[in-house]
This record gives C-alpha cells, sequence and structure tokens, in this order.
C-alpha cells in the first residue's frame, strides 16, 4: 500500500545544545591583537589590490608605467561595449552553470552510493577522492591528451561515432572538453563533502523515515536531501567560485596559451589583456566588473538561498 | 667520513667561490630571454663563450618563458626598477616596447656611445629597419630573426609527380593530385603571420596608415583590401575541399601532421629548420611562402620575423659599456654563423652569411638558405615591417575571427571587418598610452 512520506517539516529534528557560555577578553586590545594577522592578509592581499585595481581601472596607462591619462569610464564603456565581451560573459554564465550543476550532481550521486556500499567501500572512496589530488594545470594537461586533436583517445573513439571532434578549432568541441575536465576535478571535492554530510544523517532518522516510506527515491528527497542542505549550500558556493575562477588553470592548459576562436570565461580575459596583451586600464575594468557580479552573486546566494537552508 | 667529507668540500668550494669573485670584478649583466629547449642551450653556449672570451663582463642568461612571458616580466621588472640590461622581445611586442619612451636606451646610441662601430648597411637589407624608429634609426638589435617559408614533404612530391609550387596559382593546379596521393596538401601553422602580416609583405601591400604605423601611434588603422580577402576565400574553399588542414592557433597542433608525414606542403618558420631535420623521416626540402601571381608587384621581401635585443634604460654606463660589447660580440661573423647553423635563425649581417657562404653551408643543406634569400628579395614600399602596439591583442583578435571563418562561422568580410574594428579600437587606446 502506497503510505504517505514525512514532508519537509517533519523531519527536521532541531536540536539545540545549551546555550554557550560567554567568554570576555580582560582587555578589549587583545582580540584586535588577535584578529590583527587576519585582518593583515585580508588588507595586503585584497584590500589593497582590490583598491589598485580600482583606480586603474580610471586611466589610460603605457606598460612601462612612464605617463597614465584619467579616462574616467572610457575603459567600461570599451569593455562592455566591445562584440567579444558579450560573448566571453554568456559563456562564462554557461560554463559556470553546467560544471556547477554536473560536477554538483555527479557527486552527489556517488555519495549515495558510497554511503550504501558495505564490502571495499574505503577502496571504492579513495579511487573516488584520489583525482583531488591533482592540479588543476595537471587536470587540464590530462585532459588535452585525452582530447588532443592528433592522438586522443577520446577523440578517437567519437571518431568512432561519427563525431569530428576538434578541440582548438571548433568552438563548441573546447567548451566540451573544459567542461569535462573542470568537472572530472572538482567531483572529488563535492563527494568528499556530501559524503561526510550523508554520514552525519543520524541513523535514527533515517530509520524513522524507512518505516514511514518505503521508496527510497522519495526517501532521498523528502529526508536525506533536505538534511544535506547546508552542505549543499556550503558547495554550491564553493562550486561557483571555482567554476568562475579556479578553472583558470585548466582553461589555460586547455587552450595552450593561445586564445584563438576558443571559449574563454571573464577570469581568463583579465588575464589576457592585463598580462598578455599590457593593457592594465582594460584589464583592471574587466576585474572590476568582475568584482560586482561576485559581489551580487554573494548578496543573492546568502539573502536568497540560505533562508531556506535550515542549520541543525 | 661522509660528514668530514662534505665539510672538506664545502670549505673547498666556499674557498673557491672567494678567490674567483676577489681575483676579478667583471660587471655582471643579465639577459632575458624566451628561447627554450634547443635554442636555450645555443644562446647559453653563446654566452658562455661571451664570457670566455674577455675578463670585463659577466652575462648571464635567464630563460623567462614564451614571448609574452618575457615581455610581461620584463615590463613588471621596469616598473619595479629591477630590469635586466637585456630584454628579448619579440615582433608583435616591439611596438609596445619602442612606443614606451624612455624604456631603453636605442642599440645605435648604446653601440656608438661606447665606441663600437655601427653601419647599419652592415645588416642585411630585411632586417635593418623593422626594429627601427621612423628616423631609421636602429633601436633593438636583431637577434633571432626568421621568415615563414614552405616546407615540402619530397616523398609526397614524387607520389604525386609532381613540383613544388613557387605561386598560390601553382599551388591550386596540383592540390588534388598531391591529395589523391594520399596527402593533406597545405597547411600554414600561424595565421596572422603567415597568412596576414607576411602575405602584406609579400604582395607589397599596406597593411596600416601612417605608412603601417611608423609615423606614429595616433591615427593609424588596419588597412585591408580585396587580395587577402580573396586569399582567405580561396583558403576556406581549399578547407571545404580537403586541400587545406587547419589544426587551429597552435602551432605545434598545425606541425604535428607535417612532422608525422601527414602534409605534403607545410608553412612553418625558417627557424624550424633545425627541430624538423632532428624530427622527421622523410627527405624534405623547402622554398620561398608562396603569393598569388594575379596580385601585381607580387613576390617582394617578407617580413622579419622572430625577435630582437633590447638594451634597457637606468642601467649603469659600466653596465651598458658591457652590453655594447656583448651586442660586437654577438654580431660578429662567426657567432651569426654559429647562431644561424645550429637554429636555422637567419645571419643578420652580410659578413656573417658571406662566411655561412664561404663554409659550404648552403651546399650541404640548400634549405637552410631559404630564409634569408627571401628576406633579400627585392622590397617595396609596404615590405620594410609594421608598428602597431597592443599588436599581441590584435594578433588574438585575427586568430578569433579567422578561426570562425574556418569553424564556418563567420563569412571573410564579416572576420575582416570585426579585425578592422576592434583592432583599430585597440590601436587608438594604445595611441592614448604614449601620445599624452
Amino acid at each position: 500500500m502506497w503510505r504517505a512520506c514525512p514532508g519537509n517539516r517533519k523531519a527536521r529534528h532541531v536540536v539545540r545544545g545549551e546555550a554557550m557560555k560567554k567568554v570576555q577578553f580582560n582587555t578589549p586590545a587583545v582580540p584586535y591583537l588577535l584578529l590583527f594577522p587576519q585582518l593583515a592578509i585580508v588588507a595586503v592581499f585584497f584590500l589593497w589590490p582590490a583598491a589598485e585595481a580600482v583606480r586603474s581601472s580610471f586611466y589610460l596607462e603605457d606598460p612601462f608605467g612612464f605617463g597614465s591619462t584619467f579616462v574616467g569610464f572610457d575603459n567600461f564603456v570599451d569593455t562592455v561595449t566591445s562584440t567579444n565581451y558579450g560573448r566571453v560573459a554568456r559563456f562564462t554564465g554557461v560554463f559556470t552553470f553546467l560544471v556547477t550543476i554536473l560536477s554538483l550532481g555527479a557527486a552527489l550521486l556517488l555519495a549515495v552510493k558510497a554511503d550504501k556500499v558495505l564490502r571495499g567501500a574505503s577502496s571504492y572512496k579513495t579511487l573516488l577522492m584520489w583525482v583531488y589530488a591533482v592540479a588543476p594545470p595537471v587536470a587540464g594537461l590530462i585532459g588535452i591528451l585525452l582530447f588532443d586533436q592528433h592522438v586522443g583517445p577520446i577523440v578517437k573513439f567519437v571518431a568512432l561515432l561519427g563525431w569530428h571532434l576538434q578541440i582548438g578549432v571548433d568552438y563548441y568541441d573546447t567548451a566540451f572538453a573544459m567542461i569535462v575536465a573542470s568537472v572530472w576535478k572538482q567531483i572529488p571535492v563535492n563527494f568528499i563533502f556530501f559524503l561526510s554530510g550523508l554520514q552525519s544523517i543520524s541513523k535514527s532518522v533515517q530509520e524513522a523515515a524507512s518505516i514511514d516510506c518505503r521508496s527510497g527515491f522519495r526517501r532521498f528527497w523528502t529526508v536525506t536531501f533536505p538534511l544535506l542542505a547546508p552542505t549543499g549550500f556550503f558547495l554550491l558556493i564553493i562550486n561557483i567560485t571555482y567554476a568562475m575562477f579556479d578553472t583558470f588553470g585548466i582553461i589555460d592548459v586547455v587552450l595552450k596559451t593561445e586564445p584563438g576562436n576558443n571559449p574563454v570565461t571573464l577570469v581568463y580575459k583579465v588575464y589576457l589583456d592585463g598580462f598578455r596583451g599590457n593593457d592594465l586600464g582594460g584589464s583592471s575594468a574587466q576585474s572590476v566588473l568582475l568584482m560586482i557580479v561576485v559581489f551580487i552573486l554573494t548578496i543573492i546566494q546568502f539573502r536568497l538561498i540560505e533562508r531556506r537552508v535550515h542549520y541543525t | 667520513m661522509a660528514y668530514r667529507k662534505t665539510v672538506a668540500s664545502l670549505v673547498a668550494a666556499a674557498a673557491l667561490l672567494g678567490t674567483s669573485s676577489a681575483s676579478y670584478a667583471a660587471t655582471d649583466i643579465t639577459w632575458w630571454h624566451a628561447m627554450g629547449g634547443k635554442l636555450g642551450e645555443v644562446v647559453n653556449q653563446i654566452s658562455t663563450d661571451y664570457n670566455d672570451s674577455q675578463d670585463a663582463c659577466s652575462l648571464t642568461p635567464v630563460y623567462k618563458g614564451g614571448y609574452e612571458d618575457t615581455l610581461t616580466a620584463g615590463i613588471a621588472a621596469f616598473r619595479a626598477g629591477e630590469q635586466p640590461n637585456i630584454i628579448q622581445v619579440f615582433d608583435a611586442g616591439a611596438a609596445t616596447i619602442i612606443g614606451a619612451k624612455g624604456a631603453v636606451v636605442p642599440v645605435e646610441d648604446l653601440l656608438k656611445a661606447n665606441d663600437v662601430p655601427f653601419n647599419i648597411e652592415d645588416y642585411i637589407a630585411g632586417v635593418r629597419y623593422f626594429y627601427a624608429d621612423s628616423d631609421g634609426k636602429m633601436i633593438g638589435m636583431p637577434f633571432n630573426s626568421s621568415a615563414p617559408i614552405l616546407y615540402i614533404n619530397d616523398d609526397a612530391m614524387k607520389k604525386a609527380g609532381v613540383e613544388a609550387p613557387k605561386t598560390y596559382e601553382e599551388f591550386e593546379a596540383i592540390t588534388p593530385k598531391l591529395k589523391e596521393a594520399g596527402y593533406i596538401p597545405f597547411v600554414q601553422s600561424h595565421l596572422p603571420w603567415e597568412f596576414v602580416e607576411n602575405f602584406k609583405s609579400r604582395h607589397n601591400l599596406q597593411f596600416a596608415t601612417n605608412n603601417n604605423g611608423y609615423e606614429g601611434a595616433t591615427g593609424t588603422e588596419l588597412v585591408f583590401g580585396e587580395p587577402i580577402k580573396n586569399h582567405f576565400k580561396a583558403a576556406k574553399k581549399w578547407l571545404d575541399e580537403g586541400l587545406f588542414g587547419y589544426y587551429g592557433t597552435g602551432w605545434a597542433d598545425n606541425q604535428q601532421p607535417f612532422n608525422e608525414g601527414k602534409v605534403a606542403l607545410w608553412i612553418g618558420s625558417s627557424g624550424s629548420f633545425g627541430g624538423i631535420a632532428d624530427t622527421v623521416d622523410f627527405p624534405f626540402s623547402a622554398t620561398f611562402l608562396p603569393y598569388w601571381e594575379s596580385v601585381e608587384g607580387a613576390n617582394k621581401a617578407s617580413f622579419i620575423g622572430g625577435a630582437a635585443l633590447f638594451a634597457m634604460s637606468g642601467k649603469s654606463d659600466e653596465e651598458n659599456k658591457c652590453v655594447a660589447s656583448f651586442f660586437e660580440y654577438l654580431t660578429t661573423p662567426e657567432v651569426q654563423y654559429m647562431w644561424h647553423k645550429e637554429t636555422g635563425y637567419v645571419p643578420i649581417t652580410e659578413a656573417a652569411y658571406a662566411l655561412a657562404k664561404k663554409d659550404g653551408h648552403y651546399e650541404r643543406t640548400p634549405a637552410a638558405e631559404v630564409g634569408i634569400q627571401q628576406l633579400s628579395l627585392p622590397g617595396g614600399e609596404w615590405t620594410k615591417g609594421y608598428r602597431m602596439g597592443f599588436y599581441v591583442q590584435i594578433r588574438d583578435v585575427m586568430n578569433r575571427e579567422l578561426g570562425k571563418v574556418f569553424s564556418g562561422e563567420a563569412s571573410v568580410d564579416e572576420a575582416f571587418a570585426t579585425i578592422k574594428a576592434d583592432g583599430d579600437k585597440l590601436l587608438a587606446r594604445f595611441a592614448k598610452t604614449i601620445d599624452n
């Protein structure tokens, strides 16, 4: 007989511990002193460069630094009106979405399955995790070997299916390779977090749920998944950041630093224009735009999504 | 025991170090370059030979990665006041470093100030003015100079029963036979350099306003006429008919099928010669970069490619003297001939070319002479070179848009319209950075 499965609400056992004891320092200087190293690092490695980027985004400067002219918003106008910028921004959006969804989805599936494995569980988990230790450029390198136009086994395999895959020539083929390499690289991180999230769900909740509901699939969506939400939310942020910024190494290796007619992300374009093209003003304007995007994204994440996440 | 030995050797090393630094106070100069692999070994060899040839100066070569990396590293170092004495800058970066007034000491001034005889006529015609200013003063010392030339798989020619083409018209006549013989008839390796810049030079066509950009950055704009568009329309047709192979922007991706013996004709650099000779197992030869006979006044010299050495400013007279002395050493016929023979880059002086001929180098390896012969072809109004800022990005735009032509995303006319629009915008931005 079909039985109603528990809804989200019922599954949430909010266990509150004792209110935390208040600890206070005797002198007000100590906490600041303890905070200082962290604040110093933030100031030196984030605030200062960010301020510098904002400043130089309003100037046009010759690469050697002999003179710079204040140009107001010219750099921003030039950036936004260039035909290519829109194309790069669109690709970055699609790329970030696909890499995030695919790496989260695949990792969740693998974690749920790994959680159920009884025999040989540790070797199975290790196999899934070791990719985590691979550095992004190495992941990119493995990727381009597999996808190489002349010797790549993946290229030879899909050729049998009638797909003439050409990295570096066809825009979409290159995008495909970048996404595959980026997702592959990110799955282990997500897997580790999802697995530990799954293992921290108390057995009693799961047993109660399995008495209430026979369908494992429904049980997953109504009980397990909501309990995983804090982990999932954390991973969502991490993965979006990863896809937008940390995939730089993979993209660089896949492109062999020759952008050509290949997809690039916004971050990679900042690098290309700034470090390869020596256009500091234009590159700074792009990074300021990117900062604004990240800022908006962070607000959205914490305002809209986190509200729906319940921490136990 | 082991411990004692270590201590003993450490003491000995320290003693040696002490004596060597005390015995002569040589002026140290550094040279940042972009020559990796085999080329880097030859650079190190030249440096060692130079250091052994005299006592006053000690040169340290430092490999800084690719051309773009080296230039960027040099710029960053200059801004931090820690620039090297000598930096190698490639053709596409020349406008950046020459445009920044005060970043370098013009090589002509440097040599004259240090009593090193200098006569621009000693250099082969093709290299004289590429790294010069609008008055013809040499700013950078040409170093690794190359030309795009056509490499020929001799087996393929024999199998198809054809002769290597001199013009694209001849080429069109033989490609079907090469295809029938089982080869990819034709591959290039660098669209901006081989199909745009040197297309302009070989056909004596204007590349940019302001005398190809030499007369100042302000108002410089790209110029694309019918001949180059027709060339790309033809190339797209060849690609669709399987007569031309395109493997993306990466040089190596395009060279590999030739090395594997699958390609009949490949446009590479004269500097590729040494590498190919070591790699391929089929007989090969080389000839000039083809041209369209239908374009009036074609078959002119090509632009000099490769890179030049620049003496960076802000250094002491003593160090500059050493730089001048190294440049003098570097341009001696013997050193130039050695560099030419080992790498395939062309010798930059007439005397070195004469020495290579006298030594019978070209009788042993005729392909080695093709580059310098092509650079010595008659020049025209537009074969001196080009001077455009942010040119690395302009090349990236070309690669992007011309790549779209070959992948079918854009027509040739659309691609050139975008290259001109984006390129002109970059040129205008560059003009603002230096003319202020």
